[in-house]
C-alpha cells in the first residue's frame, strides 16, 4: 500500500526540503512508522510521548480529518493522499 | 509565504515595533520574527513576544482615533499611520440601559464593532496583518474566511494596492460574498466547510512564495489586532477593567487576545489590577468549546458545524483550549444557544438598543441572557458584551422573523383598522 504524504514546512528539515513523500502502510499508524524509517525522528514531531496525535497537528486522510475517522487506526488505501497540517490556523 | 522570502528580503529596523521575537505558547520555544505561525518543536501556536517601553495614558490619548493610538503595544512600525490602511477601531462603547433593564442587569455596555470600515471587528486584525505582509515583502494578501474576514482583507488590500485572494465556503450568505467580491476579482468559493477552506489555505501557504495568509502564516501578527478591543474597552470605561465580559467564540482568538490586553494594561500600570470574569458564547450547532467546558474535557473535540451563525462556524477552533483556560482562571464560563435563540438575540438588541447585529452578536446577546437566567453571571456586576459585526451582512437570519405589522391601502380608514393608532394613545 503506497500513499503520498504532504509534509508541512516545519517538518521539511527531515525530508531534505521535499514537500511530498511516499510511504507504505494500511493504516495511518503504519504509514507514520514507515515514514519514520525513511526520515528518522519525524514521527516524534507528529505524535506526543503517549503515541497520540499532538494537540496542534491535524492529519487528513483524503479530505477528512482523522479525528473524525479512526485516528491513528484510520485505513490508508493504496494511492491515498495524506496531509499533515499545523492546527493553529484560522479564525 | 515561504521562509525563503523572509530570508531573501531583509527586515527594516523597527519593522515590528517593540516585538522582539516569536514564542511558542505551549513549549516556550523561541523563533525569530518572520512569516512563521507554528512552533517547529511542537506545532503549538507562536505568539509575539515584546519588550514594551513605558507607555502612558496621555501618550495613548494623544494618538489618532483608531487602533494606531495603541501602536506601541502592537507588532507594527512607529510610522504605521503613513501607510494606506482602513484605520479601524475606536468604535463606540454604548451603555445599554434598555437591554440591561430587560435582562435585569445593573450595568451593561455594548462594544459596537459593527461600525468599523467593513462593519466587523476583522478590520482590526487585518490592519495588523497588512502591516506584517508589507514588512515581510509579501506580494499576495490572502485568507480563508467565514465571511467577515474576507470583506476586511479584500477592502484593506484594495486600499493598500496589494493583490488579494480570499477563500470562502461556497454556502456563505450572499451579502458577505458581495461585500468581498466588490473589492477583489479573486474571490474563491470552495465547496466545503470553513474547516475545509482553512485546510486548503494552510496547504497553499506551505507551497506558494510571497503569499501572506492573514490567519495562517502571519497569524501571530494578525491576532494581536484583537487586543485593541480590550484596550479600547478599558480606556472608554475611564481606564479601568469591567467586572465581566461576554465574547463570541469562533477560533477563540478574540477572547484570548482581549484577556491578553487586560493583562498587559495591568502590567503596564495603565489600569488597576482587579478580578474580571470572561465568558465565551457559541451557537449550539457549532459548540466544540462550550461542549468541552460543560464536560470539563482537557481537549476540544472537533465538530461539523450546522448553525446560522456562520461567522462562528469553526468546528476545529485553533485557540479553543485557551478559551477554556481563561474562562476557568477568571471564574467565567462558556455557554451555547440554539439558532432560534440567536435570532431572538438579534431582535432583542435591535429593539432595545437600536443596534443591528449579525448572527455572532445575536449569539453573544442570547448567551448573555442565558447566563443571567441560569445564574452563571452576576447581574449586579458591570458587564460588557462585544458586538462583532453588522446585521446587514446576515439579513437572511431574521428576514422571516421581522417584517411589516400590516400592509394597507393608503387611506386613514385602513390605517385605523390596523389598531396601530391606539399605540400612540396608550402611551399618551
Amino acid at each position: 500500500m503506497t500513499v503520498s504524504v504532504r509534509v508541512p514546512t516545519i517538518l521539511r528539515t527531515y525530508t531534505s526540503g521535499e514537500s511530498e513523500v511516499s510511504a507504505a502502510g494500511t493504516t495511518l499508524a503504519e504509514v507514520l512508522d514507515d515514514l519514520d524509517a525513511s526520515y528518522s525522528g519525524i514521527k516524534g514531531r507528529i505524535l506526543d510521548d503517549n503515541g497520540e496525535l499532538r494537540r496542534f497537528v491535524n492529519v487528513y486522510v483524503g479530505n477528512d480529518d482523522v479525528r473524525f475517522l479512526d485516528n491513528l487506526e484510520t485505513p490508508t488505501p493504496d494511492g491515498t493522499q495524506i496531509s499533515v497540517i499545523p492546527a493553529v490556523a484560522g479564525g | 509565504m515561504s521562509t525563503a522570502v523572509a530570508e531573501k528580503a531583509a527586515l527594516r529596523e523597527g519593522a515590528f515595533g517593540h516585538a522582539k521575537g516569536l514564542s511558542c505558547r505551549e513549549c516556550g520555544h523561541q523563533v525569530g520574527l518572520g512569516p512563521f505561525y507554528a512552533c517547529p518543536e511542537c506545532f503549538g501556536p507562536l505568539e509575539i513576544a515584546y519588550d514594551f517601553p513605558q507607555v502612558t495614558r496621555a501618550e495613548i490619548e494623544a494618538g489618532p482615533r483608531n487602533i494606531w493610538r495603541y501602536k506601541a503595544l502592537l507588532p507594527v512600525p512607529s510610522d504605521i499611520e503613513q501607510s494606506p490602511n482602513t484605520e479601524p477601531g475606536f468604535t463606540r462603547l454604548l451603555e445599554a440601559r434598555n437591554l440591561a433593564r430587560e435582562l435585569g442587569l445593573a450595568k451593561l455596555w455594548v462594544k459596537d464593532d459593527s461600525t468599523n470600515p467593513t462593519n466587523s471587528f476583522k478590520d482590526r486584525v487585518v490592519a495588523c496583518a497588512l502591516s506584517a505582509a508589507r514588512e515581510l515583502h509579501a506580494t499576495v494578501f490572502a485568507c480563508p474566511s467565514t465571511g467577515n474576514l474576507a470583506n476586511a482583507v479584500a477592502a484593506a488590500g484594495a486600499r493598500a494596492g496589494i493583490k488579494t485572494v480570499v477563500f470562502i465556503p461556497s454556502n456563505l450568505e450572499k451579502p458577505k460574498q458581495v461585500n468581498s467580491a466588490v473589492f477583489t476579482e479573486q474571490l474563491v468559493a470552495v465547496n466545503g466547510t470553513y474547516d475545509d477552506v482553512n485546510k486548503l489555505a494552510s496547504e497553499i501557504a506551505g507551497e506558494e512564495d510571497g503569499w501572506a495568509f492573514v490567519n495562517v502564516n502571519v497569524r501571530p501578527y494578525y491576532a494581536e489586532g484583537s487586543k485593541t478591543l480590550g484596550y479600547e474597552i478599558a480606556e472608554q470605561l475611564g481606564w479601568r477593567l469591567p467586572d465581566q465580559i461576554v465574547i463570541p467564540v469562533a477560533s477563540g482568538s478574540q477572547l484570548t487576545k482581549v484577556d491578553k490586553a487586560f493583562q498587559e494594561l495591568v502590567k503596564l500600570g495603565l489600569v488597576e489590577d482587579k478580578p474580571y470574569k470572561v465568558y465565551g458564547a457559541q451557537a449550539t450547532g457549532c459548540s466544540p468549546v462550550s461542549t468541552a467546558w460543560k464536560n470539563d474535557a482537557p481537549a476540544i473535540r472537533p465538530v461539523k458545524p450546522d448553525t446560522i451563525a456562520k461567522s462562528l462556524a469553526i468546528g476545529n477552533p485553533a485557540d479553543g483550549i485557551y478559551v477554556l483556560d481563561i474562562c476557568k482562571r477568571s471564574g467565567g464560563a462558556v455557554e451555547d444557544i440554539t439558532d432560534e435563540q440567536v435570532r431572538e438575540g438579534i431582535v432583542l438588541l435591535a429593539r432595545t438598543e437600536g443596534i443591528f447585529t449579525e448572527t455572532a452578536g445575536g449569539t453573544t446577546v442570547g448567551v448573555l441572557k442565558k447566563l443571567v437566567e441560569t445564574g452563571q453571571l452576576d447581574p449586579e456586576l458591570e458587564t460588557v458584551v462585544i458586538n462583532t459585526g453588522h446585521g446587514l451582512k446576515t439579513l437572511d437570519a431574521v428576514a422571516d422573523s421581522v417584517g411589516p405589522a400590516a400592509t394597507i391601502e393608503p387611506t386613514y380608514a385602513a390605517f385605523t383598522q390596523t389598531g396601530l393608532a391606539q399605540t400612540g394613545r396608550a402611551e399618551a
